[in-house]
């Protein structure tokens, strides 16, 4: 069997995660803006899903289809996520605004019968 | 293994050069790969949601982190359980087999009791819900459920699907030569430890 490699120390896999994920609640008290801790955050977990992809998937030790496989989900999602940038420089949304055009729509018509 | 380059001119039916060596689990990867898509689009419509609205709670204030913290620290200890499973197993150890997989079950299960306990105490305690909540944008609360649901519903997966694992395991049906239905709901198992780090991150911590 091509799979019999040799077992990573899934220990030592284990530790990485728990100290990043201790890391990543400390990151989010770091004083260094909004943008600064989402961008920490981002990267921490990125590399946690990898460890967990690489080690506990044992995506380091298989051949390259299932790496390219595993590969496309990110692709695409980059190419989701550029698709969807043109709504995020749109007009703000938000819930009270939302409330008051709505207000206004249900009380247009009853000032077109008062006329 | 010695015996590896007299595999390479003998190829099994179930193997060929272009293909890893089980099917199975070429069939698993290209599953989650889609799956992956479904997480995916949520993450990004989510992203694209929240990006848009000025009134976004903060999810810290809102859902706090301990217990959501643990819940992460859950699942990972539970994809550890299930590496150690499918090792019991590669070397011919049944009973370590049975006691990992089970371990891993009571994780799972464990996490899916967190869960509704955090949900209940979000719709009865603090008014969140799918449509409204008093902390702001009421898209908070519907992309919060939609996506937290989606990933319980697939933890809710998990656990059938390794029990169902488990009671074959029990009946003796895996060996340290078959071992490829155990590796392969591992892979499922690990993959939604790997999405639930990326919604901890997303829904829970990023301000």
């Amino acid at each position: 069997m091509s799979a019999m490699h040799k077992e990573p120390n899934y220990m030592m896999v284990f530790a990485a995660l728990f100290v990043l994920t201790v890391l990543e609640i400390g990151a989010v008290y770091l004083p260094i803006g909004r943008v600064g801790v989402g961008i920490v955050l981002i990267l921490l977990a990125l590399s946690k899903a990898s460890l967990v992809a690489m080690y506990f998937m044992h995506l380091k030790f298989e051949k390259r289809t299932l790496g390219i496989i595993a590969l496309t989900p990110l692709i695409l999602c980059t190419l989701l996520i550029i698709a969807l940038l043109p709504d995020l420089t749109g007009t703000p949304r938000d819930s009270a605004r939302l409330r008051a055009e709505q207000a206004q729509q249900a009380e247009a018509p009853a000032a077109v019968e008062a006329q | 293994m010695s015996h590896a380059s007299a595999h390479v001119h003998a190829i099994e039916p179930a193997e060929s050069p272009l293909t890893p060596e089980s099917w199975g689990k070429l069939g698993m990867w290209i599953f989650l790969a889609g799956d992956a898509m479904s997480f995916g689009g949520l993450l990004a419509g989510y992203g694209a949601l929240r990006a848009g609205a000025t009134d976004w709670p903060n999810p810290l204030a809102v859902l706090g982190i301990n217990l959501t913290a643990f819940m992460t620290f859950l699942l990972i200890c539970s994809s550890v359980t299930m590496v150690k499973a499918l090792s019991a197993i590669r070397h011919g150890n049944q009973q370590g087999l049975r006691n990992f997989l089970l371990l891993t079950i009571l994780g799972g299960v464990t996490f899916l009791g967190l869960q509704a306990y955090e949900w209940t105490h979000l719709i009865t305690e603090q008014q969140v819900t799918f449509t409204s909540n008093p902390y702001g944008n009421y898209l908070f609360g519907t992309t919060f459920f939609a996506i937290t649901g989606f990933h319980g519903a697939h933890v809710t997966g998990g656990v059938i699907y390794l029990s169902l694992v488990l009671l074959n395991g029990m009946r003796g049906r895996y060996s340290a030569e078959n071992y490829s239905t155990v590796e392969n709901a591992g892979l499922y198992w690990h993959f939604v430890d790997l999405v639930w780090i990326l919604v901890f991150t997303f829904v829970y911590l990023i301000k």
